[in-house]
């Protein structure tokens, strides 16, 4: 399928986090699933059907199915997978493992 | 009118508005998708403006010209580095001449999951009568 929606992947020191706009998709018809390298976001959008008697002046949104994967460059813990969905953004948290997060490295001073 | 179910999505990429005059804020400004439609009584129009919370939407009607504002915050936390950008994010802005007369008072503004629904009621003078024609 296609590439809908367009994603922003960013992370932190402990997750990865994902974002993309699909205004007018309610938490019911978007579908995530997460491995430990990827994370899917799929699902319908639906334009509802207005009454019968109105005439369109113009359409420029549109419903349809969409679907899509992200690999990512470091391991995650697919069970702490948090979504949210505020104002037509959803934004998933992908914790990261242990062993996949930045370990800062104390510089030891040689004792001479 | 019935669209296929397995219509796959595609994204249109957001329209970046070049303006002639310029901004006296930084940010970039896109065109939201709308759906107008129009039946005796009211316009209505469906706006995309994913992002957008209802303290940042500004809706005017002046003299016939109906502006949408809606700002965009951005959403990266203090220490996030971005991997990945597909979109931006900013301002969107979009302008219609109404031509119709409106009811100001009555005016319905709603914002639920990133979708702006405005309703434009017609006064009553602009809606359209069945006249009956009586036989004489």
């Amino acid at each position: 399928m296609g590439v809908f929606p367009l994603v922003n992947l960013s992370e932190d020191r402990e997750s990865f986090i994902l974002r993309a706009e699909i205004p007018g998709v309610k938490s019911e018809d978007l579908d995530i699933q997460a491995t430990a390298k990827s994370v899917s976001i799929s699902g319908e959008r639906h334009i509802p059907q207005e009454e019968e008697n109105v005439s369109y002046h113009r359409r420029e949104r549109e419903g349809g199915r969409f679907s899509r994967a992200v690999a990512l460059s470091g391991e995650i813990n697919p069970d702490k997978v948090d979504a949210k969905l505020e104002h037509g953004v959803p934004t998933l948290r992908l914790p990261k493992t242990e062993a996949s997060k930045a370990k800062q490295i104390p510089i030891m001073l040689s004792q001479s | 009118m019935t669209e296929p179910e397995t219509k796959a999505l595609v994204p249109k990429g957001k329209q970046e508005i070049v303006s002639k005059a310029e901004q006296t804020k930084d940010g970039l400004v896109f065109t939201p998708d709308v759906d107008i439609l129009e039946s005796d009584r009211e316009i209505t129009l469906l706006v995309d403006m994913p992002g957008v919370q209802s303290r940042d939407l500004k809706v005017d009607l002046e003299n016939g010209v109906l502006t949408l504002t809606g700002d965009v915050a951005p959403w990266e936390g203090p220490d996030e580095k971005n991997i990945l950008i597909e979109y931006e994010v900013g301002r969107f802005y979009r302008q219609f001449n109404i031509s119709e007369a409106i009811d100001q008072a009555r005016i319905d503004a709603r914002l639920s999951d990133g979708v702006l629904r405005l309703t434009l009621p017609k006064v009553e003078s602009a809606i359209p009568r069945k006249i009956p024609v009586t036989a004489g």
